[in-house]
């Protein structure tokens, strides 16, 4: 080690590995995971979020997480999303696709995507 | 990509309740499930809460399951990592409350074990896995021995400790810069660090989970310490007893030279520095820094009188620094987050925080690291979870075999170095053991003595024969036999051992005696006097006696007897012979009718 520049690089390259565990984030994604949205798809929703929240370098102040069933099983797969201070916004239906776009527009962006929320049902 | 992380505890604790079984386990059944690339299996040290151990944490909810075992492993996979329920027949349950968190979400942070601690010394302890460089320098792991080598002289580096208000953690409590500031004023050609890792209160082990569970951070304040002191060697002394810790110790020491955080020119500085590992015997008196450099230097561990002090004529004859693990491992987050955030913890004197390994009557066994200034009654009735089984608290001893206890009137006192010595007790290392009303205090002062008598190297012969004869004064007593002129002795004779011993060891080995007399007079007038053991200890002060109203005469006791000291016929009361009885209890034990009870 000859330098602080090494060491802050393998600082950034481990970071993404124990951030999981500080648990200080103030934001939550959570997935419902019971069988109801594992049957629905579920899994690939989760790690769309995982490696996106990763990708877009937000993993320090979004955790991801998993829950059990929330009750509307019929709208599986259901994400909500906790944000300290602001209301919860609940995801229904998504898939793989409409989880990068909401990392994408939602936590990066900070603009709710209405049409995917529940609140959007007649 | 991971998305949640099992942290299973690796502490030695832990370990002996199968913890290592079920890493593999996990990773079985993670397989089975087809989720070995989404979630990671990480070995860590100590949470702390050794008593509900094997402690697994699953984040990122930071569930806190309690002893695990490998039949469990299959449940918490398939219901918490696959479908995201929570096993809440496996979760912690809060000991004070006896309730879950709002959510039924039981999460470390949550738990009163924890709410009331600030871990510092411990604050990778369970955290990072302390074989991995990589996750302790992602906890900004070795910044700060890059900060210290880059931007600050030594001279600044000794100023920061000073203001910090850091003082020995090991026991004695001097201010741990003005130590540093000494050696760094000698002049040599060699200058050593030593870390004394001699952990031998009975019923203390923070140092041991320090090393178990961040040796990095023992690693890098000990360079930290050399660059400020002109030190380019040290020497961390660590009992053989510890194998987990001596294995995770070399195996940082061995990853930090491959990076080049031990060797020559570190961080481009020109400063070199290397550490070794010495293993010790167990001998408690090489935890006195003086034997513990005589041991290290191939000698028999025996003290040597001060001055001259280490600081002049240390190890190998030159100038040394020598500081206790925990001291060390409070370093590099004073050096990186500056003094202010240490000293704006503790108390006037008594700065920081402090690691108690919390022992004997109370429910959460385990590691504790509090801010100076807690009280007692906190960490006993909060953060311990208080005693088991409704009984009443009587005392609390710490400082181990050098300490004194503290009774139930001090549960008030705040801890800290002053208030603790005011009392008659110490800091110690920071061993804290609970005693309930079952616990009788001379045969405690006994104990400890005893311990003194057999770890007394001999060199010395207030120590060697004074601990000796004081133990026999002891031993009387507990026998019936002391009359009150050996209290008078007894009292002197501590006064002398503690004025004339050579070392810390003889000077301090009363103390259990002098602070049980002084706080529980009463109770060793009792042995005297009385003849009695008012907490129904001392086997020859007890008779057992069965209560020939409420005996029903259903015969167990008399079969349960070991020898034979019960007779009588069915459905007639029973009698005991006192002079066949061996006090075992047994009886007591088994009778369904409370009619055998201690007199």
């Amino acid at each position: 080690m000859k330098s602080l520049a090494e060491l802050a690089a393998i600082k950034e390259k481990m970071q993404n590995k124990v951030v999981l565990r500080e648990g200080s984030s103030n934001v939550r994604v959570v997935v419902g995971m019971a069988t109801c949205g594992i049957a629905a798809g579920a899994r690939p929703v989760l790690s769309a979020f995982v490696e996106e929240v990763t990708a877009q370098g937000l993993s320090d102040k979004v955790t991801v997480t998993q829950t059990g069933c929330i009750g509307i099983c019929q709208y599986e797969p259901v994400v909500e999303i906790f944000e300290a201070d602001k209301e919860k916004v609940t995801y229904i239906k998504m898939t793989h696709e409409k989880a990068k776009e909401v990392v994408e527009k939602h936590l990066k962006g900070g603009k709710v995507i209405e049409e995917y929320t529940i609140s959007s049902i007649k | 990509m991971i998305r949640a992380q099992i942290l299973i505890c690796g502490g030695t604790g832990c370990t002996s309740s199968g913890s290592q079984k079920l890493i593999a386990e996990f990773e079985a059944q993670l397989a089975n499930n087809g989720l070995a690339e989404e979630v990671k299996v990480v070995r860590t040290g100590c949470f702390g809460l050794c008593a509900l151990g094997p402690v697994v944490i699953v984040y990122p909810d930071g569930t806190f399951y309690s002893r695990v075992e490998e039949t469990d492993v299959k449940e918490i996979v398939e219901e918490h990592l696959l479908k995201g329920r929570i096993v809440e027949r496996l979760a912690y349950t809060d000991a004070a409350e006896g309730a879950a968190t709002e959510h039924g979400n039981v999460s470390l942070n949550d738990t009163t074990f924890y709410a009331k601690q600030k871990r510092v010394a411990l604050r990778n302890c369970g955290v990072i896995n302390p074989e991995s460089i990589d996750e302790y320098i992602a906890m900004d792991g070795y910044a700060a021995l890059g900060k210290a080598l880059t931007e600050m002289t030594p001279e600044e580096v000794i100023q920061v400790v000073k203001d910090s208000g850091l003082r020995g953690r090991g026991g004695g409590g001097f201010p741990t810069g003005l130590k540093w500031s000494f050696t760094a004023k000698n002049q040599a050609d060699q200058k050593y660090v030593v870390c004394n890792a001699d952990e031998g209160d009975p019923g203390a082990f923070m140092d041991r989970s320090v090393l178990e569970g961040d040796p990095h951070c023992i690693i890098e304040a000990m360079a930290i310490c050399g660059y400020a002191t002109g030190a380019t060697e040290g020497y961390v002394y660590v009992r053989a007893e510890y194998p987990i810790a001596v294995a995770r110790l070399q195996k940082a020491i061995d990853d930090a030279r491959e990076y080049g955080l031990l060797g020559k020119d570190i961080f481009g500085s020109g400063f070199d520095f290397d550490l070794f590992i010495r293993l010790g015997a167990g001998a408690f008196v090489c935890g006195e820094e003086t034997a513990l450099m005589t041991s290290i230097e191939g000698n028999r561990g025996e003290p040597r009188p001060r001055p001259p002090y280490p600081a002049v004529k240390g190890l190998f004859g030159k100038p040394t620094t020598e500081n206790n693990v925990e001291t060390f491992a409070n370093i590099p987050q004073i050096i990186l987050k500056g003094a202010e955030f240490f000293n704006s913890m503790g108390t006037e004197k008594s700065k920081g925080t402090k690691v108690f390994a919390l022992g004997g009557k109370i429910n959460n066994t385990g590691l504790v690291e509090i801010p100076m200034g807690t009280t007692l009654r906190e960490v006993i009735e909060e953060i311990g979870g208080g005693i088991p089984n409704g009984k009443k608290f009587k005392a609390a001893q710490t400082g181990g075999p050098s300490g004194g206890c503290l009774p139930a009137s001090m549960l008030d006192i705040e801890i800290d170095y002053d208030n603790l010595v005011a009392q008659g007790a110490m800091m110690g290392s920071g061993g804290l053991i609970v005693m309930d009303e079952d616990t009788c205090m001379v045969d405690i002062a006994k104990f400890f003595l005893e311990f003194t008598v057999d770890e007394s190297c001999g060199k010395c012969t207030p120590c060697r024969i004074g601990t000796k004869r004081l133990y026999e004064i002891l031993e009387k007593i507990t026998k019936g036999e002391g009359t009150l002129e050996d209290l008078d002795e007894m009292e002197a004779l501590c006064h002398y051992i503690k004025e004339n011993s050579l070392c810390g060891l003889g000077q301090t080995a009363p103390n259990p005696v002098l602070s049980t007399y002084m706080r529980f007079k009463d109770e060793y007038i009792a042995h005297v006097v009385d003849k009695k053991c008012p907490a129904g200890v001392c086997k020859d002060l007890l008779s057992i006696v069965i209560d020939a109203d409420k005996c029903k005469g259903c015969t167990l006791c008399s079969r349960v007897c070991p020898v034979g000291a019960i007779s009588g016929s069915v459905k007639n009361p029973h009698v005991i012979d006192n002079a066949k009885c061996i006090k075992c209890g047994a009886c007591i034990e088994k009778c369904k009718f409370g009619a055998i009870a201690k007199k």
